[in-house]
C-alpha cells in the first residue's frame, strides 16, 4: 500500500548556511544504501526532508531496514500516494489509507495539511477540516482531538497527494562523510566496533587497523575482525581495514622488556603504528574502545601512558560506559554474536599474570630504551607489509 | 610444499570418487524412488554401494542403512536402539573417551530416562574389561564402544568386549563406532559379535555427507527419521545419490586395497614417530613403550619399503594401534593451537585434539581419559594419514617441527 517514504532528519535541520552540504551527503548516503537493494529509487530533497519514491515498486521491509542503517535519518515515514488529487478523490484517498492502515478505528486523530502548489483550489486549513469531517463520517468510532491526538495524519498536496501518519525511528546522528575521517583500532572484542559505530554516527568516515600476530592469532581471529568491520560498515560505509603483522614487534618487546610491562608497551606501539597509518591516510583522529578500568591497560594511569605517544586526538567514545552499556549497543548494532566468538587476539597472548596497572610514564619510557636497537626497523617493516582489506556491507 | 596430515578430520576425495559423483550429478540425476527408467538408473548406484559395503563387512545388503555420515549413524544406532528396547531395560554403557557424536546422543537419552555408565580406559586407551564386567547389568540394552579412538588412535579388542557383553545378556546390543576404523582394518561384524556398526564416507576418500550403519538382521532398532519409507522404512528421505555413488567407489577401493593401505600408513606412522622422538621434549601417546623405545634409537625411515625392515615384534606391537593416527604432546608449548598455526604457515595441516572438538574451549576428553599429564593436555597435536600420504610429507612435517619448536618455546606465558 505504501509507494514512497519521507525521511525526517533532526540535527541537520538546525545547521545554518552549511545545511545543504549535510543534506546532499545524506541524500547520497541514502542513495548508496538503497542502490544495494535495487535500481530505480528516486530521491529528492525539499524543505527540510528527503523524499524517496520507487515507481517500479520496492520491498517495503528491506527498504526500511536499509534506511535504518543510514546515519542522519531521524525518522522514516511510509507514504500513501493518491494519484488523482481532485479534492473529492483526495478525501476518499485519505479515507482509504486509514481503512487499510488502522484496522482498529478506536483512536483520536487530527489532520494536518500542506499545499506545495498554492493554486490548488482548497486551502490547507480547509483540507484539514473537510478531510477530518470525511473521516468522521466514514469511521464513526474515530474521534477528533486537535491538542493531543493518538494519530496525526499528514496530507500533502503536490502534483500528487501524499498521506502519512507513522514515523519509524531511524538511527539518528549525522550523515557519514560530513565530519572528517578517523582511524579505528579494531580488535576482535565487544568495545571497539561499538566505539567505531558511535564515532561514525557523528558523521565521521572510518578507517580501521587490526594487529594480527600469527601464529599466535589464527586466520579465524582475523576473519572475525573482517566480519566485525563489515557489520560497522553497514552503518559507516566502506571501511579500509589495515592488517598489521605485529608478531615480531610483540616478541621483541617480550624478550627485551619486563614482562609485566609487555601489554602497556605493546599498546604504545599499536598507537604509534595506528597513528602512522592514520596520517598516511589523511585521518585526523584515532578511535579506541577503551573504557576506564576495564582491564589493566585501561586504568587512567595506563591511558595516560599510551596516550603520551600520540599527537592526534584519540576518541574514546565508550570511556565512561559500563560493560553492560557497551554490550547493549553491541547487540543493537548486531555485532555481539560475532564479538563473542572465542578466538585469541594479540592482546590475550603472553599476558602477564600480574600486569602493571599503574604504570609510570618515565619508567615505561626507560624500558622502551631497551628496544632501541631493532624497534624502528621492525615498525618500519610492519608498516611496509600492511595488508589492506576493503570491507563493505 | 602443502602437506595435509589431518586425514582423521577428513580426506581428499579420490579422482575416481569425483568422476563417479559428477556422472551422477550430470546424467543419472533421477530420484531412485521414481518408477521410470531414470529412477532405476539412479537406484543402481545405491545397490552398488550397499553391495560393496556388504562385501567388505561380509554381511547381507539388507543389513546396511545408508546415512548422511558418521554422526547420523551413531544417532540412529543409539537412539533407535534405545527406543526399540526400552521395555527390556534403560541401562546403557559406553567408554570415557567417545566422540561427541556418541556421547551427545547418550546425553539426550539420559534426559529421556535412560541411565548411562562410562567405563574408563588405560594409558594405551584400552577399555578396562573388569570395569565393564562390573558395570554390565541384566537390563543393559546397549553397549557402545569406539573401535578406533579419533584423537589417539587406540584400538579396542571388540571380540573380548562382545564376549563379556553377550555372556551377561545375549540380547544386549553392541554398537561400535567404526568411523575411524573402517577402511583402516578388517571388520567382520558377525564374526566379532557386533550388532551395529557406524561408518563414515569422507574418512576414506569418499564424499562428505555419506555414511552407513550396519544393523545385524534380528537386532531391534527403530528408525528415527520418518517419511517416504526409503531404505526398508529405516531411513526416509530421498537418497543422496551422488554422495552414495562416490561412497561406493571409496568403499571398494578401501576394501580391495586394505593390506596395501595399512602398510603404507603404518610406514608413515613409523617414520613420523621415529622423527618426532628425535626432537627434544616430545611424547607420543597411546603407543606401547617397547615400540617407542625402539623408534627413539632407530634410523630415520626414508621410504615406504623400509617399513618391512623393522623387527617383526616392533611392527606387531605398532600394529595394535590404528595405522593413521599419531598423537604427540610437546613440552613447553602452552597452546597447541599456536604450533598448529605455525605449522600451517609452513603448509603443514594438522589438528589439535580432534577437529570436531577443537571448536570447544574445553580440553581434549580422550587425552584426559588416557591420563596425559595436565600440563600436556593443551600441548598435543594429532597427525593423521590417509592412503595417499607419503614419507616425504612426514619428513617435511618433521623438519617443520624441528624448526618451529625451539622458536615457540622461547615465548611462553610467564
Amino acid at each position: 500500500m505504501y509507494r514512497a517514504f519521507l525521511i525526517k532528519y533532526a540535527e541537520i535541520g538546525i545547521k545554518g548556511k552549511n545545511r545543504f552540504i549535510f543534506e546532499n551527503i545524506l541524500k547520497r548516503n541514502i542513495a548508496n544504501a538503497l542502490a544495494k537493494l535495487r535500481d530505480g529509487y528516486e530521491i529528492s530533497k525539499e524543505q527540510g526532508r528527503v523524499f524517496i519514491e520507487c515507481p517500479e515498486g520496492f520491498d517495503y521491509d528491506d527498504t526500511i531496514e536499509a534506511l535504518q542503517h543510514v546515519f542522519g535519518v531521524a525518522g522514516i515515514c511510509p507514504v500513501y500516494v493518491i494519484d488523482n488529487i481532485e479534492f473529492e478523490n483526495l478525501k476518499k484517498g485519505v479515507g482509504d489509507y486509514v481503512e487499510q492502515a488502522y484496522p482498529d478505528k478506536n483512536f483520536t486523530f487530527k489532520v494536518e495539511a500542506r499545499r506545495a502548489d498554492k493554486s490548488y483550489p482548497v486551502t490547507s486549513p480547509e483540507i484539514c477540516a473537510k478531510t477530518g469531517a470525511h473521516l468522521l463520517d466514514r469511521f464513526p468510532e474515530m474521534k477528533v482531538n486537535v491538542h493531543d491526538p493518538d494519530v496525526e495524519f499528514m496530507v500533502e498536496v503536490r502534483n500528487r497527494g501524499y498521506v502519512y501518519s507513522e514515523v519509524i525511528p531511524g538511527p539518528q546522528g549525522m550523515p557519514v562523510g560530513s565530519s572528517g575521517k578517523a582511524m579505528l583500532l579494531l580488535s576482535g572484542g565487544i568495545d571497539s566496533p561499538v566505539a567505531g559505530w558511535m564515532i561514525a554516527k557523528r558523521g565521521v568516515t572510518i578507517d580501521a587497523v587490526y594487529f594480527h600476530a600469527p601464529p599466535y592469532t589464527s586466520e579465524r581471529a582475523k576473519q572475525k575482525v573482517v566480519d566485525l568491520a563489515k557489520i560497522v560498515s553497514r552503518y559507516a560505509g566502506p571501511i579500509r581495514l589495515h592488517v598489521v603483522n605485529f608478531t615480531d614487534i610483540q616478541l621483541y618487546i617480550y624478550e627485551q622488556c619486563p614482562h609485566e610491562e609487555l601489554t602497556i608497551i605493546m599498546r604504545r606501539y599499536m598507537m604509534r603504528i595506528a597513528e602512522a597509518i592514520a596520517e598516511k591516510r589523511g585521518c585526523q583522529a584515532l578511535i579506541t574502545g577503551e573504557s576506564i578500568g576495564q582491564v589493566a591497560s585501561q586504568t587512567v594511569e595506563s591511558l595516560l601512558t599510551t596516550n603520551a605517544v600520540c599527537k592526534l586526538p584519540v576518541f574514546r567514545p565508550v570511556i565512561g560506559f559500563d560493560k553492560q552499556d557497551i554490550v547493549e549497543i553491541s547487540q543493537k548494532i548486531g555485532a555481539f554474536e560475532t564479538s563473542i566468538q572465542p578466538f585469541e587476539d594479540c592482546c590475550t597472548i603472553f599476558v602477564a599474570k600480574h600486569p602493571v596497572t599503574k604504570p609510570i610514564l618515565s619508567v615505561i619510557e626507560k624500558s622502551e630504551k631497551k628496544l632501541s636497537e631493532k624497534i624502528d626497523e621492525l615498525v618500519e617493516k610492519a608498516l611496509e607489509t600492511v595488508e589492506v582489506i576493503n570491507v563493505r556491507w | 610444499m602443502e602437506c595435509y596430515l589431518d586425514n582423521a578430520a577428513t580426506t581428499k576425495p579420490s579422482e575416481a570418487v569425483i568422476d563417479e559423483m559428477l556422472k551422477v550429478l550430470r546424467t543419472d540425476f533421477g530420484n531412485p524412488s521414481s518408477k521410470h527408467r531414470m529412477g532405476l538408473d539412479a537406484e543402481k548406484y545405491i545397490r552398488n554401494t550397499t553391495e560393496a559395503l556388504a562385501e567388505a563387512l561380509k554381511c547381507k545388503p539388507s543389513e546396511i542403512i545408508l546415512t548422511s555420515g558418521g554422526t547420523e549413524s551413531n544417532n540412529q544406532a543409539l537412539i533407535g536402539g534405545a527406543l526399540a528396547n526400552r521395555r527390556a531395560g534403560t541401562h546403557i554403557i559406553s567408554t570415557a573417551f567417545e566422540h561427541a557424536a556418541v556421547y551427545k546422543p547418550l546425553e539426550f537419552l539420559e534426559s529421556q530416562g535412560f541411565t548411562v555408565d562410562y567405563v574408563g580406559v588405560d594409558r594405551m586407551g584400552h577399555l578396562d574389561l573388569d570395569e565393564l564386567k562390573e558395570k554390565l547389568k541384566k537390563d543393559t540394552v546397549i553397549v557402545s564402544v569406539m573401535l578406533v579412538n579419533n584423537e589417539v588412535g587406540a584400538v579396542q579388542d571388540i571380540e573380548a568386549v562382545s564376549k563379556l557383553v553377550k555372556s551377561n545378556n545375549p540380547a544386549t546390543l553392541l554398537h561400535v563406532d567404526a568411523i575411524q576404523a573402517f577402511g583402516k582394518m578388517k571388520i567382520i561384524p558377525a564374526k566379532q559379535g557386533i550388532d551395529m556398526l557406524s561408518i563414515s564416507g569422507h574418512k576414506l576418500r569418499g564424499p562428505k555427507g555419506s555414511g552407513a550403519l550396519y544393523v545385524r538382521s534380528g537386532a531391534k532398532v527403530k528408525p528415527y527419521i520418518y517419511g517416504g519409507g526409503q531404505q526398508h522404512d529405516m531411513r526416509s528421505g530421498t537418497e543422496n545419490v551422488p554422495a552414495i555413488a562416490g561412497f561406493g567407489v571409496a568403499v571398494k577401493d578401501a576394501s580391495s586395497h586394505l593390506e596395501e593401505h595399512r602398510r603404507s600408513m603404518f610406514a608413515c606412522k613409523a617414520a613420523l614417530i621415529a622423527r618426532v622422538l628425535k626432537l627434544e621434549g616430545t611424547h607420543v601417546n597411546a603407543v606401547p613403550g617397547e615400540t617407542l623405545g625402539y623408534f627413539e634409537k632407530a634410523e630415520p625411515i626414508a621410504a615406504s619399503g623400509e617399513y618391512a625392515g623393522i623387527p617383526e615384534n616392533i611392527r606387531k606391537s605398532l600394529e595394535t594401534t590404528a595405522p593413521h593416527i599419531v598423537s604427540v604432546s610437546f613440552d613447553g608449548i602452552d597452546r597447541s593451537e599456536v604450533l598448529l598455526h605455525a605449522l600451517e604457515e609452513e603448509g603443514v595441516y594438522v589438528s589439535s585434539g580432534s577437529a570436531c572438538s577443537s571448536n570447544h574451549p574445553g580440553l581434549s576428553g580422550s587425552l584426559k581419559a588416557i591420563g596425559v599429564e595436565k600440563e600436556l593436555l593443551n600441548s598435543t597435536l594429532r597427525f593423521s594419514f590417509s592412503f595417499d600420504s607419503t614419507i616425504d610429507e612426514v619428513d617435511y612435517a618433521g623438519a617443520a617441527l624441528q624448526k618451529l619448536l625451539p622458536v615457540l618455546r622461547r615465548f611462553r606465558v610467564k
